[in-house]
């Protein structure tokens, strides 16, 4: 790399059909001795993407590795419930503002989605791309109270740490958080005990491992035997992580991977890291499709309660029945079907008239497998 | 949703926050979780925050190894 | 559905069933039923209609004005004919500053002779505060056929040209809306294409200027109406380097980000090379790429796939609701 290189040229290395094929040749290679085809599951909505959107899914397959989508998109992950309440909220109550990602606005509930629903009079849906955006939001509008309902994994929730504390720092009183916050380690551990899915092995989520590093998966190779590689978001990257873990599986010896370590180290952001650790504590928190997993979601710590808009608000969580009829997110989530084989998909259930969230998310995979591919191609 | 492509910090403000270059388009980006970071560093940034240094011997290392196994393949 | 979504607008599938059902079926007569570009009406004459709500109306690389002129002009080139005469009819919102309005108009003008039409006629509407956003224009062009286009006489072999970087109108309509704490070189390729007129004289079957959708909705437009799959390589499709970046951060598609002076040609191999050389001479389309090919071997018919920079092949599906409404 000279020094005028940028990272535009980086990257399309990263891309280019030379390093794929040469890749997918040595996969190949390595799993030839094996006799049989492999299914590695990857738990990151921007891998499933780059799986897609770049054709390499059915290159894969062809090399007899079949990818398998995890809980890897916190949008479709976060229960309907949350939507409700929120929904109930901001019709009900004037000057508030609800601000939250995008994709967030389009989620399908029994009481619709934030998109479809009429605020109260002063009340409004914002969207916003930084939770720093909806904190400004606060500052600006003193007369309302500012809610972010915010979706994330470890790659969000520091982010939005740094923004509660500095809420707090500056007094901020009328902002409040609502949060998804999902953490990755546990869904995977859920998902082994479970014992429904046959995987052979994991690509982990690329950002998120900045965040946790790779000392957080250690517990699947240690306890499940089970191999996995710490993958970057280019094809490339994701090919090397299945190298390694094709490798991993030929040699018998299961073990955490980096192949992305330009960017993850062992121990992660550990600034970021204490970070989270001040200002939330773990719960048992409930996923959709994988229902209560101990420890697996984040909320604030008692002494920042005054932001909790669950406390604040009074928010009611009521679980129900999964919305709607027939919906299988739960099922794709789990990785236990393909999106095709839901009986919605591509008829009642498209990107123009999601059904269920994980045809509404960017990262959804309902909603990447109609978008990219071609053997479904539907009329 | 991730953004793979590392972008390059042109400037760091006083308040905390640094303008990353991607390609001629910047961002703001806040580089509160990375107070290491300093102009000229590759970052990753997600949802406004800089998360991560790119380390670039790492990335000239992956390099290398595509070309090697370039090399063992068409020694096949 | 009982009320009208922002959906309908959009350009995707949505819009596409509600003219079949809503406004075919109803109006139906031999002129509106090609649904092309333009109608073609006895005399040789060729009628288009197209109305702007671009929001903001001042963006980089253009605004309203230009926009509602040559939008309305590249709607008439790529249906064959030479633009001659437009009607502008405006949709005030009370209270617009006068120097703005004036700025649009000059626009509106400077565009016109540029492109060499005529405002022949028009409207002009003042409606109360918030009734409308500041203001929208409607346009409609007249133009003398010099040729038609001739999907049907489109072949395996033949190749697809796209005449410049493409997604530079969208990505400078969603930066100037000032939501991503981004800056960015990115201005909107906003321009006539009367230039490409000759093309039709140079064995150019088939022209579709680039709007919303982006690339990948025409392509997958175009491959509904034909017989055979359109392939095109990622590779060669032009982009140009702020918003290979801006794409990056943002996430999105730019095969799916609106032009406004970017176009698609099919022709015949060797034509397609002339042309190519024709468009590489002028400097608005000097980036101008052969991109793809009808296909014969590979995908089957009504598929436009994409062979990705990785050399995976996807599906190019028309644009879906997802991105911003409100870009012309």
């Amino acid at each position: 790399m000279t020094r005028r290189e940028t990272s535009a040229e980086l990257f399309e290395r990263f891309r280019s059909n030379l390093t794929i094929r040469t890749l997918l040749k040595a996969i190949q290679r390595e799993i030839k001795p094996l006799n049989r085809s492999l299914r590695i599951m990857e738990v990151c909505g921007t891998h499933t993407m780059t799986l897609h959107r770049s054709g390499l899914k059915p290159l894969l397959r062809e090399t007899g590795v079949e990818m398998v989508s995890g809980p890897g998109c916190p949008v479709c992950i976060t229960p309907d419930f949350y939507h409700e309440a929120i929904i109930d909220l901001v019709t009900s109550r004037r000057n508030i503002v609800v601000a939250t990602f995008g994709d967030m606005t389009r989620v399908p509930t029994r009481k619709g989605s934030l998109q479809t629903t009429v605020p109260a009079a002063g009340s409004e849906i914002k969207i916003v791309y930084s939770p720093e955006e909806a904190q400004e939001l606060a500052r600006n509008r003193p007369d309302s109270e500012v809610i972010f309902f915010g979706a994330g994994f470890e790659t969000t929730i520091p982010a939005i740490a740094f923004t509660v504390r500095q809420a707090a720092s500056e007094g901020l009183k009328n902002f409040s958080l609502l949060g998804a916050l999902w953490l990755i380690p546990p869904a995977i551990e859920a998902i082994l005990q479970s014992g429904e899915v046959t995987i052979d092995g994991f690509i982990y989520p690329g950002h998120v491992s900045a965040i946790i590093g790779q000392q957080a998966y250690e517990f699947v190779a240690e306890k499940y035997g089970l191999p996995g590689a710490i993958a970057g978001f280019e094809p490339a990257d994701i090919l090397l992580g299945l190298l390694s873990v094709v490798r991993q599986i030929r040699q018998g010896q299961p073990t955490v991977a980096n192949e992305y370590r330009r960017v993850v180290t062992f121990n992660g952001n550990q600034k970021a890291r204490q970070l989270m650790a001040e200002m939330f504590e773990p719960f048992e928190a409930t996923w959709r499709g994988l229902g209560p997993i101990k420890n697996s979601g984040l909320r604030l710590k008692k002494e920042w309660q005054s932001f909790e808009a669950r406390e604040k608000f009074r928010l009611r969580f009521e679980a129900g029945r999964p919305h709607p009829a027939g919906c299988r997110c739960g099922e794709v989530l789990k990785g236990l079907i393909d999106p095709v084989e839901c009986p919605l998909f591509a008829r009642s259930c498209h990107p123009d008239h999601p059904l269920g969230p994980c045809m509404v998310s960017y990262e959804g995979a309902c909603l990447i497998e109609y978008k990219y591919s071609s053997g479904a191609k539907r009329k | 949703m991730c953004l793979a492509v590392p972008g390059k910090i042109i400037s760091i403000e006083p308040n905390g926050t640094g303008k990353v270059d991607y390609m001629g388009t910047t961002v703001v980006a806040n580089l509160s979780l990375l107070p290491e970071a300093k102009v000229g560093d590759w970052v990753i940034v997600h949802a406004g925050f800089a998360i991560s240094r790119l380390d670039r011997q790492e990335a000239r290392r992956t390099l290398r190894l595509f070309k090697q196994l370039e090399k063992l393949n068409s020694s096949d | 559905m009982k009320q009208i979504s922002l959906e309908i607008g959009s350009g995707g599938r949505l819009m596409q069933e509600f003219i079949r059902d809503k406004i075919v079926r109803v109006f139906n007569n031999r002129y509106l039923k090609p649904l092309h570009d333009a109608a073609f009406l006895p005399e040789g004459l060729a009628l288009t209609t197209d109305s702007y709500t671009v929001d903001p109306i001042f963006f980089p690389g253009g605004d309203i004005g230009s926009l509602c002129v040559n939008g309305t002009v590249n709607d008439l080139v790529v249906s064959g004919a030479r633009p001659e005469f437009l009607s502008l009819a405006l949709i005030i919102e009370e209270g617009i500053d006068m120097p703005d309005l004036e700025k649009i108009l000059l626009s509106i003008k400077k565009a016109a002779t540029r492109s060499g039409v005529k405002i022949v006629t028009g409207d002009t509407k003042v409606v109360p505060r918030g009734q409308a956003d500041r203001i929208y224009i409607n346009t409609a062009g007249v133009g003398r056929l010099i040729s038609r286009p001739q999907p049907e006489r489109i072949n395996p072999g033949d190749k697809i040209i796209v005449t410049g970087p493409v997604g530079e109108h969208g990505l400078a309509i969603m930066l100037a809306r000032n939501n991503f704490r981004m800056s960015s070189k990115v201005r909107s390729d906003c321009a006539p294409l009367t230039f490409l007129l000759p093309l039709w004289k140079k064995g150019a079957l088939w022209m579709r200027d680039i709007t919303r959708g982006g690339l990948a909705t025409v392509l997958s437009e175009l491959a509904d109406r034909l017989k055979h799959p359109l392939l095109v390589e990622e590779e060669k499709i032009p982009l140009s380097r702020a918003i290979r970046g801006a794409v990056e951060i943002l996430g999105i598609d730019p095969l799916y980000l609106a032009c406004e002076g970017r176009a698609l040609i099919v022709a015949g191999e060797k034509e397609a090379a002339q042309i190519l050389k024709y468009l590489k001479k002028n400097p608005a389309s000097r980036q101008a790429a052969i991109i793809g090919e009808v296909q014969d071997r590979i995908g089957r018919p009504g598929e436009a796939l994409l062979r990705t920079r990785s050399g995976g092949l996807r599906l190019l599906e028309p644009l879906t609701s997802e991105l911003l409404p409100r870009i012309c």
